[in-house]
């Protein structure tokens, strides 16, 4: 009875001081995160400044419908979203598979090149490809001597090129990364399996569709969450790479929110709404893509 | 197709993508040491202008002071943010009951909130606290990552109860037990851990765009947006200027290359 009782005296403080454990990093996700976007939510029904906000109601939403920029800043997004996406990840898993064959020389080194671009700050990559891709840069040097553009083309002020630099840029620093976690996956799958598949006739493709997407299956659906995560929040390259233009063209949701709340007049309650249309659409294509991948069994 | 050719094209597929990826380093490293005038003439070797570019750099923008500020911001954030997740991660997998496993849900799930959605918020929570423009300010909203609790939670399951256990008879007390043998035990969690919140740290762009106000307390990667701000672009400077903000992540991942993709992909593997 009295060991029993000084047991669970025991257990319970080894329970609080677990707690202990917790506390400081529990608090900060509270209060920097969690309260933050509370705080948002709220704000969003507000308009006005300072002494002047003032319950708004849906307006802040309302606005948003006839924002042509903000429109055109969730088409940009959704545009990089449905190209580059897909592009990155296929490239990253065969990439991926490629390397993974046992009988590869030198993959250490083929493996560090392609994800050393992540060893890149987003900014620095983001003015190294403005830089490449300018009217005067090096693509168009390139493109023009050996014949394939007459004069040189400025990619950055054409709504659809500037785009598509953009998506250029973002597949070469982010497929190494997403390479690193399907070969951290690859390696969890016996390589007998692919030998046993080989002996039995299967053509690669098959190996490929059969055998490495299925049993990639949980890494692939979390680098499809994390990407359309990332691609409805990039800010550095649209900043820095072709600063939103031309004319709006390129701008991404996160930019446009940025000058809306640090250019000009303040206006917390609609960039708030703004803001929270993002963690809505994140949230929603989360829940998506993971109905989807459960499905698939 | 036979083994060999198979092989064949994997090497020419890698090779290339590796070429690719490299190229713009390269590229960039060479520009670094070219005048803006052979670096738009498509110069591909290196040069003698160095230092000129370096001198126009330092006439430019005041980087010893960027280069101070983004190595203090970045030592900081990553020496409190391992010890507060680490502790957290630990926490979770150690102590675990329902109500634990409960709020760790909820923290997997404060992954998702996009950092534009807390951004104004904090702005004025912090510019009401005066942390604008201070290292505090710049490390608050990142000192506890989901990313970084996962991670050091999945290390700490492969760390044996039986050594806890054990430890515990001999009398240490549960602080003791963490620091004395989950900390040596689990290095090559914690360089995985630094390796990846001090590029995260030394990256970060927009928080310090928001509450690094003044031109005194900006980080690297805010000067070299400043320089691309002008009508001229000098792109031998500016790319001195690039190279000089990557050369410590890119020293850092070269060495620590094996823990960072462990880093990464670590946290994943529950």
């Amino acid at each position: 009875m009295n060991s029993k009782r000084s047991g669970m005296g025991l257990n319970a403080r080894r329970n609080f001081e677990g707690w202990l454990f917790l506390v400081p990093a529990v608090v900060l996700i509270v209060c920097m995160s969690l309260i933050p976007a509370v705080m948002a939510f709220v704000t969003s029904f507000t308009t006005g400044t300072g002494a002047n906000t003032q319950w708004g109601g849906l307006s802040n939403y309302m606005r948003i419908l006839k924002d042509k920029v903000f429109l055109q800043s969730i088409k940009n997004c959704f545009f990089y979203l449905i190209i580059q996406v897909p592009i990155m990840l296929v490239l990253a898993l065969i990439l991926a598979s490629m390397l993974n064959n046992p009988k590869l020389k030198c993959k250490g080194i083929l493996r560090t090149c392609i994800f050393l671009p992540c060893a890149t700050s987003l900014v620095a990559y983001a003015i190294i490809f403005r830089t490449l891709f300018a009217t005067d840069g090096l693509i168009n040097l390139v493109l023009t001597s050996i014949g394939i553009l007459n004069a040189p083309y400025n990619f950055l002020a054409h709504p659809l090129s500037a785009k598509i630099v953009i998506i250029i840029a973002l597949i070469w620093r982010w497929t190494g990364y997403n390479m690193v976690f399907y070969l951290s996956g690859l390696q969890n799958i016996d390589y007998s399996v692919y030998e046993a598949a080989r002996i039995d006739g299967a053509s690669p493709f098959q190996i490929f569709t059969k055998i490495t997407i299925p049993l990639l299956k949980p890494t692939i659906l979390l680098t499809a969450i994390m990407s359309t995560n990332g691609t409805l929040q990039l800010f550095d390259e649209s900043v820095n790479l072709t600063n939103g233009g031309p004319a709006n063209a390129s701008i991404t949701m996160s930019h446009y929110i940025y000058n809306q709340t640090f250019q000009g007049v303040p206006k917390f309650g609609y960039t708030s709404a703004m803001s929270f249309l993002i963690l809505f659409m994140v949230a929603v294509l989360a829940f998506i893509q993971m109905k989807v991948g459960d499905k698939r069994d | 197709m036979t083994d060999k050719t198979r092989t064949l094209c994997s090497y020419i597929v890698l090779i290339l993508t590796a070429v690719i990826s490299v190229f713009p380093l390269i590229w960039m490293v060479i520009a670094a040491t070219n005048s803006s005038v052979d670096v738009i003439a498509g110069k591909l070797t290196p040069g003698f202008k160095f230092i000129e570019n370096y001198q126009n750099l330092l006439a430019n923008q005041d980087i010893y002071r960027g280069l101070f500020n983004s190595f203090k911001y970045s030592i900081v954030q990553t020496v409190v943010s391992i010890v507060i997740c680490s502790l957290a991660g630990y926490g979770f997998e150690v102590y675990h009951d329902k109500y634990k496993d409960a709020l760790m849900g909820v923290i997997l799930m404060s992954m998702m909130i996009p950092f534009v959605s807390m951004m104004v918020p904090l702005f004025r929570m912090f510019s009401a606290v005066n942390l604008l423009n201070t290292t505090i300010g710049f490390i608050l909203p990142s000192l506890s990552t989901p990313f970084l609790i996962m991670l050091f939670r999945s290390s700490a399951r492969s760390f044996p109860m039986e050594m806890i256990e054990a430890a515990r008879i001999d009398g240490l007390g549960e602080f003791q037990i963490f620091v004395k043998m989950f900390v040596p035990t689990m290095k090559s969690t914690y360089a995985a851990a630094i390796t990846v919140t001090f590029m995260n740290a030394w990256n970060n762009y927009i928080w310090p765009k928001v509450i690094m106000q003044d031109s005194s307390s900006q980080t690297m990667p805010m000067m070299i947006s400043n320089l691309t701000s002008g009508y001229f672009t000098d792109y031998g400077m500016l790319m001195l200027a690039v190279f000089i903000t990557t050369l410590p992540t890119a020293v850092l991942f070269l060495f620590m290359q094996k823990n960072f993709r462990e880093g990464l992909t670590g946290s994943v593997k529950g």
